[in-house]
């Protein structure tokens, strides 16, 4: 079923859920209303670090229109010495982040809740809460937090046998490391810093829970996982989980931060006190403060190469901001940094580090995009020494398929140099390139290249045939961009119909089987995969009522551009029936068609990524713009490309946003001084170019439409594309992060 | 709190609420007059996810008053569409993927249709900048500026 002369596979249909999305109607978290509801509001903590002494609601709770308060206490107690962990996510941290226990431990971190009447009354009432606290010093950046005399944010954490904020490590290692750079003929090590950066989602986080009377909970929200919000949601309020509905909203922008629950747990027990459904709804301010955001890092990686160009060892240690409680993705730089290269002797260790922000959150590719720009800024070095096309020594030591990843498996498909080539034969990279075009600026090129694992996981799907002969397909997985679409192409593709008659739509999770979070690049692939399934039940069923309908055995017929139809002249003529004719005659042949079909999907290869970029840096003023992008990657097979494309582009800007102007300004008492737009400074629609996106589809021969995964791989290249492109302008390496107009022109003042 | 009395119109029809001298357009828009394809993502004018107009002129509703909104003439999302016919730009923007989403995208519209009329043949930087206050963080821009240029090009066509 991988046929490039598809009908609808790779067409670009409009999506399913367009119209409501261009008309306003769509109803994303936010825009939701219950019957007899009130507001709910978080009091958050003033300080970086404190302990909390005591909390006392009497005067709030003594507030006309309070209709119920909670704080730490009325959530389920997760003993520190006991892990209770929920995919990825540890809920000793996660209870601890939704509502602060023995200590505050970030500017801005939820210590007690409030519902009342309405907004207002609800803040009021926020502002009469007094809580005791015992002000402790702070720490905030990791150098800060790796002090040997730093404050200690959590007395029950050691490393190496002492206090620490060092919450843990991960170490990967193949070969001899030392043996490997006493090889070398060339060595490269340097140390990068990059600064935590927001998802930036435009929609804040929101809810409407409402906890009824017979202790059934309805929660209407926007995450990446309606059934993460469930288990979560049950696990730190105990209600069991056949309680709890989740109703998917409209996703408005996720990229790995709603992969967790901020406010929904809040929001049933208050829902549960009051005896009334409860809305909360973040400001801005709250999502920069205390959402997200992916961490900040301090790397040193160490890279040994042979004159040719042979990489033969590489070492890196990388540290990252977990926030206030453990649990940063460690996995991203430690295990992605080096794996698209076959370097026979690597040493590459995280390190966990807590300090004074908000717990981060994933996002697209977590710490992959980290490392990258570190390892792949060395390379571009050890390129220029040896005097190599950076592109060719990619391709010079990529993994082959059957290597053993330093993550663990053996690669199946390695399909990296494609990429690079798709990048060198590409008239960007051949371009002339005006290095000096006028005076004051200057222009540069750089490349970078990618990994990220991509994943499978559980999938549930229900493909059901309606009376009147058309489809309905409920998945269980929030769509963040396309997603719907994509699924709709498979199942009119499979069926044989037009796509109009094909609608699809998310399932809440009292309604589909349990389906894993929208991330990790996993929800294209294992969806199609789980619909794939479940379309060739449904084709067998409808064979089936076709052979009954004719008295003729079911290997007999075959099922055609809609139709079944006898499968040759021995089985007799019939005339064909159709989707319509076999759903009008359902209830007679046995009854409704359709099947639901579960899955642990596996079989997600690895994407690989390749980008090109031209700057131009006003040396006067340290600006630097990008002036032309090009995203070369593997998709396996794009279902939708418009959709696919999107990824890449979308991916590509947020890495522009992180390399060049994005970053948490923290003022002396460690609170955020730039919690608005104006001030973190995403990329507008003037400050970038248009994104070329060089789709290539090698097929995944472990998926039935040879899909990989998009959405993660193109985040990871641009940092170090683009201070690669910085350093081919200015000739000066930029080893922090974001390449800011000051930072520029400081970096530009110092001498080499 | 003693209320305020508005008379104003909203996508072509007369519309009257009260509101409390604190509560923005886009408080009322969304809250008592339902009108929930305004989005707010900021509430301090640096997203335009609620961009409306007023009097023909783009406004970010969080930025505005409520009262401010007596003898207005309004124009929301929901009055950008001709009953079952979309927009122009709606219609491009299904076609083209412009969005992905899709919370951004109501005042992406709304905007773009503002640029078009002032502009009705934009270059690419002209619709850049012009969509400059609009944040979308999915997109990368890309097929929304793809898209209001063909939209651009199409409406001259069939104005000609």
């Amino acid at each position: 079923m991988n046929d490039m002369s598809n009908k609808w596979i790779g067409t670009r249909t409009i999506r399913p859920d367009g119209a409501d999305k261009v008309t306003g109607r769509a109803t994303y978290s936010a825009d939701n209303t219950m019957p007899g509801m009130i507001w709910g509001k978080i009091l958050r903590s003033p300080h970086a670090h404190a302990r909390i002494k005591s909390i006392d609601t009497s005067k709030a709770e003594a507030l006309p229109g309070v209709k119920a308060i909670v704080t730490a206490k009325d959530f389920v107690d997760f003993p520190l010495d006991k892990s209770v962990m929920l995919g990825i996510q540890d809920m000793r941290w996660m209870a601890r982040n939704v509502m602060a226990k023995e200590k505050a431990l970030f500017h801005g971190h939820p210590v007690a809740a409030v519902a009342a009447i309405n907004e207002q009354v609800a803040a009021e009432a926020c502002a009469l809460i007094a809580v005791d606290y015992e002000v402790l010093p702070h720490a905030i950046e990791i150098e800060d937090a790796i002090k040997p005399d730093a404050p200690i944010l959590h007395d029950w954490v050691q490393h190496e046998g002492k206090p620490s904020n060092i919450a843990g490590t991960m170490v990967l290692k193949t070969g001899d490391i030392e043996k490997g750079f006493a090889e070398a003929d060339i060595i490269v090590e340097r140390t990068f810093t990059t600064r935590p950066v927001h998802q930036g989602y435009i929609e804040p986080h929101a809810c409407t829970v409402s906890h009824a009377a017979d202790g059934r909970v309805t929660i209407w929200s926007s995450s990446q996982g309606q059934f993460m919000v469930r288990a979560m949601t049950a696990l730190l309020t105990g209600i069991p989980q056949s309680n709890i509905r989740a109703i998917p909203a409209e996703i408005g922008g996720g990229f790995g931060a709603k992969t967790i629950v901020y406010l929904e747990p809040v929001a049933v027990l208050l829902s549960k006190k009051s005896g009334r459904p409860v809305k909360i709804v973040m400001s801005r301010d709250d999502v920069q403060r205390a959402t997200g955001p992916a961490p900040g890092s301090l790397m040193t990686v160490k890279i040994g190469a042979k004159k040719d160009g042979t990489l033969v060892a590489a070492k890196g240690e990388f540290y990252l901001q977990a926030g206030g409680l453990p649990g940063s993705p460690l996995r991203g730089p430690v295990g992605c940094s080096f794996a698209a290269y076959a370097i026979p002797n690597i040493l590459s260790t995280g390190y966990d580090v807590v300090s004074n922000r908000s717990k981060v959150a994933a996002y697209r590719a977590p710490g992959a995009p980290h490392g990258a720009f570190a390892a792949e800024s060395v390379l571009d070095e050890i390129a220029e020494k040896l005097g190599i096309d950076p592109l060719d020594m990619r391709v010079r030591n990529s993994a082959k398929p059957g290597d053993k990843a330093i993550y663990g498996p053996n690669f199946g498909d390695v399909t990296f140099i494609e990429t690079v080539d798709a990048i060198r034969k590409h008239p960007h990279y051949k371009a002339p390139l005006d290095k000096n075009p006028r005076p004051g600026v200057k222009r540069g090129r750089g490349v970078a290249s990618g990994f990220w694992y991509n994943a499978g996981g559980e999938s549930s799907v229900q493909v059901n045939i309606t009376e009147d002969g058309n489809v309905v397909v409920t998945t269980g997985h929030p769509d963040v961009g396309g997603s719907r679409a994509s699924i709709a192409n498979v199942v009119a593709e499979l069926l044989g119909i037009e796509h109009g008659r094909v609608n699809v739509i998310i399932g809440d999770t009292q309604t589909i089987g349990f389906s894993n979070l929208t991330g990790g690049s996993r929800v294209t692939f294992a969806s199609a995969m789980v619909a794939t399934s479940a379309c060739e039940k449904v084709v067998a069923q409808l064979k089936d009522r076709a052979a009954k309908i004719w008295k003729i055995e079911a290997e007999a017929v075959k099922w055609e551009d809609g139709m079944a139809l006898p499968a040759g002249d021995n089985a007799g003529k019939f005339p064909p029936l159709s989707l319509k004719d076999l759903a009008a005659k359902a209830n007679e042949m046995g009854g409704p068609i359709g099947n639901q079909t579960q899955l642990n999907t596996t079989g997600a290869d690895p994407g690989f990524a390749t980008h090109c970029v031209d700057v131009e840096v006003d040396v006067d003023l340290g600006i630097v713009r990008v002036l032309r992008y090009t995203a070369a990657q593997d998709v396996g097979r794009a279902l939708h490309p418009g959709y696919v494309e999107g990824q890449i582009q979308g991916g590509v800007v947020q890495g522009i946003g992180w390399a060049l102007s994005e970053e948490y300004l923290y003022d002396k008492n460690g609170k955020v001084d730039n919690a608005t737009f104006l001030d973190y400074r995403m990329p507008v629609c003037s400050d970038v170019p248009m994104i070329e996106a060089l789709v290539i589809e090698i097929p995944n021969s472990k998926h039935p439409q040879g899909v990989r995964g998009v959405g993660e791989a193109p985040i990871v290249p641009p940092l170090a594309a683009i201070a690669n492109a910085v350093y081919d302008a200015l000739g000066k390496r930029f080893t922090a992060l974001p390449m800011s107009p000051p930072k520029v022109v400081e970096r530009l003042e110092q001498a080499d | 709190m003693s209320k305020t009395h508005v008379t104003t119109t909203i996508n072509g029809e007369p519309m009257e609420f009260l509101t409390d001298g604190a509560s923005s357009l886009l408080d009322v828009l969304r809250g008592p007059l339902g009108l929930t394809g305004t989005k707010e993502g900021c509430g301090t004018g640096d997203c335009g996810a609620c961009s409306v107009t007023v009097d023909g002129r783009l406004m970010c509703a969080c930025l505005m008053l409520a009262v401010e909104a007596e003898g207005k003439s309004i124009g929301t999302i929901e009055g950008m569409a001709q009953g079952e016919t979309l927009h122009p730009l709606q219609q491009k923007f299904l076609e083209m993927a412009a969005l992905q989403c899709g919370i951004c995208t109501p005042g992406v519209l709304i905007s773009a249709r503002s640029l078009l009329e002032k502009n009705p043949d934009p270059t690419e930087e002209e619709v850049r900048f012009g969509l400059a206050g609009n944040l979308c963080r999915c997109t990368g821009y890309d097929k929304i500026v793809r898209a209001v240029l063909e939209t651009a090009a199409d409406m001259r066509e069939s104005a000609r």
